[in-house]
């Protein structure tokens, strides 16, 4: 494979800035198909910020992003779903009032078409396109793991299960990058490692995966490469090993990351 | 082969489908039922259906897709003088219902847009304040567009408006079926009725369809919804668009059936009352934005029939005028309802569990 068709994502200088605050400061990386690339670094460091100029909800106020060979439009979140972008949220953000179901079914919108007339008639090309909606949005579900959840609103889940519901969502618009913001947080030891095989089990079947987290021991296990953004700049691009040792993430994380890691 | 009404009906719960087969009957009874009280009641009941049906509309928008429409009378507006101006004397067009109507529904639905497009990137009370003004706007409209040209005959609207025809068949007049005589209101009532049933089954379809999961997933979050792909602007848009054609429609049958149209009935009021019978009924809730409906179209009837003779008989003479009272029994519903039963009178049992759910968590 050449080179040029190994990259998925490349990112540009992309600049960011809220007022005074420059959130980031002409963040350039790229992420290789097939790989789990890691973003850490330090509350409020712009990781955050990256993902939601990424995925549209943010215009960068410089830079841009090349994905799978053709530049990313700014300004529109549908438009970066439909190209193979997904991600989940920080502060989980599910359609509480539906179930599990509904809500991985709703992940399903941008690779399916039923229109109005369609829904009105209900004619067999969108009976049959429902029912493999369901069918998909089961298998999603089984696949996370809260299979037994399926009918429950998705308020009602437990701190665990919403993110791994979050997960199925995203999945549900077939991503070619799969961007998980802090899929850890507030898991336990138990719950972070069957996300651990989950996330290996998401790559294996063909997802790349961009991962922001905290959890420094699971970056470290789990990713094949890692960029480091401190204070909106990236100061450290490259394989865990390495990037455990260097001085300025070190620095940045003063003395956080743990030798042993 | 059965009959694929016999098919549904068997495959049903069995208290469903008694349900079913009784609401039908009663449904179909009720209006010769009214007439034995007098032909008015029989009117009662036809604007209480075409109530239900305006307020079906809404609650795509409103229900359904969670964008606040206080405007919503305008596109019921546009579908009455659709109809008054292509069926009456006033330009001596006598176009025929299945033109008109189609009209009717595709310009409301063109108001629609023309007020979905520029507003809909407003939220909750911002989109309010600009419908609210839309349907202020489109009164004011009619009320003086009798100068320089003479278009819609300003506040003293338009009459003699054609009733709905069918070839010879017309719904104003009375026929014969059966050695029973039909009368016209009561002839309005099923062909309400039918497009009532209609209507039903499209909010119904809509709401379990692709479109309906993503409607609800824009009123739950909007952002998250954006993030999975969904065109949030041209799905709130479809919403909206969709409101306004059922509307326009209920507009053009409601002109047909007075004969009249001026632009007095198209106040701010009237757009408050149906967006009253959707939020009291349930939002969202199709059987319950059915009740509200029903409810609050009937009720004011109720106290003109009863309240005049009740407090002549008491008192001799009327103290309290049936529409203040009206007025004021509306009012003080809405306050209990939003007080006691915040989640509307029938909601949909997954609202009902969440606000239950909220409850015991505060408590
Ligand atoms: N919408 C916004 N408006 C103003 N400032 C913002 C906005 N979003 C982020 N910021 C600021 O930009 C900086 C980067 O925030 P961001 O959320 O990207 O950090 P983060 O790396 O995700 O941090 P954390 O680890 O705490 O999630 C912070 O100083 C934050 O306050
Ligand atoms: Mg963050």
């Amino acid at each position: 494979m050449s080179a040029t068709h190994d990259l998925l994502l490349e990112a540009r200088a992309v600049s960011k800035h809220f007022g005074g605050v420059k959130a980031l400061t002409e963040v350039s990386l790229t992420i290789r198909r097939g790989e789990i690339y890691g973003l850490i670094g330090p509350n409020g460091a712009g990781k955050t910020t990256f993902f939601n100029c990424l995925t549209g909800l943010y215009v960068p106020d410089g830079g841009g992003f090349t994905f799978d060979g053709r530049p990313l439009q700014a300004d529109a979140p549908q438009r970066a779903a439909a190209r193979g972008i997904a991600r989940t949220f920080q502060n989980i953000r599910l359609f509480g009032q539906m179930t599990a179901l509904e809500n991985v079914m709703v992940g399903r919108h941008v690779r399916t078409r039923a229109g109005v007339l369609g829904a009105i008639l209900r004619n067999r090309a969108t009976r049959e396109e429902e029912a493999a909606i369901r069918r998909r949005a089961e298998e999603l579900l089984h696949y996370v793991g809260i299979a037994d959840r399926a009918g429950d609103l998705a308020r009602n889940l437990s701190y665990g299960d919403q993110r791994r519901l979050e997960i199925a969502r995203a999945l549900a618009t077939e991503p070619k990058l799969l961007c998980l913001d802090e899929p850890a947080a507030g898991m336990n030891g138990a719950e972070t490692e069957e996300l651990k095989v989950l996330i290996e089990g998401i790559r294996k079947d063909g997802t790349t995966v961009l991962l922001i987290e905290h959890d420094v021991k699971l970056v470290m296990g789990l990713c094949d490469r890692l960029a480091v953004l401190d204070y909106g700049q990236k100061i450290c691009e490259d394989v865990p090993a390495v990037v455990q040792k260097d001085k300025r993430v070190i620095e940045a994380y003063l003395g956080e990351v743990p030798e042993d890691a | 082969m059965r009959h694929p009404v016999l098919h549904w009906l068997l495959r049903l719960p069995r208290h469903t489908a008694f349900l079913a087969v009784t609401g039908g009957a009663i449904l179909l009874a009720l209006p010769f039922v009214a007439m034995l009280g007098g032909q008015a009641w029989v009117r009662i009941l036809d604007l209480a259906i075409l109530y239900v049906f305006l307020a079906l509309g809404l609650n795509i928008v409103v229900g359904f897709a969670g964008l606040l429409d206080l405007g919503y009378i305008a596109f019921y507006a546009v579908g009455a003088y659709t109809w008054a101006l292509l069926a009456s004397p006033h330009f001596g067009l006598h176009l025929p219902f299945w033109v008109i109507l189609p009209i009717g529904a595709l310009l409301a639905c063109l108001f629609g847009v023309l007020l979905g497009a520029p507003t809909l990137r407003l939220r909750g009370d911002y989109l309010a304040i600009v419908t609210l003004g839309f349907g202020e706007i489109i009164r004011i409209f009619l009320n003086n567009l009798n100068a320089p040209v003479n278009i819609t005959n300003g506040p003293q609207g338009i009459t003699l408006i054609d009733p709905v025809k069918l070839g010879a068949f017309s719904f104003s007049s009375r026929t014969e079926i059966f050695g029973y005589t039909l009368t016209g209101p009561q002839k309005y009532y099923f062909l309400l009725l039918a497009l009532c049933v209609l209507v039903v089954i499209i909010n119904y379809r809509l709401q379990h369809s692709r479109i309906g999961r993503a409607w609800q997933a824009i009123r739950e979050d909007e952002v998250a919804a954006k993030a999975v792909g969904i065109n949030t602007r041209n799905m709130k848009l479809l919403a909206f668009a969709m409101g306004a054609s059922f509307g326009g429609i209920a507009g053009g049958i409601y002109a047909a059936m007075q004969g009249f149209v001026s632009p007095e009935s198209f106040s701010l009021i009237e757009s408050i009352m149906v967006l009253a019978m959707v939020v009291l009924g349930g939002m969202g809730h199709i059987p319950g934005v059915i009740l509200g409906a029903v409810l609050l179209a009937i009720l004011p009837e109720a106290l003109r029939f009863g309240v005049v003779p009740m407090q002549q008989a008491l008192f001799g003479k009327v103290l309290v005028d049936p529409e203040s009272l009206r007025m004021l029994i509306f009012g003080l519903a809405l306050v209990l309802v939003m007080r006691f039963r915040p989640q509307g009178l029938w909601p949909s049992p997954e609202r009902k569990r969440e606000l239950l759910a909220g409850r015991e968590g505060r408590a």
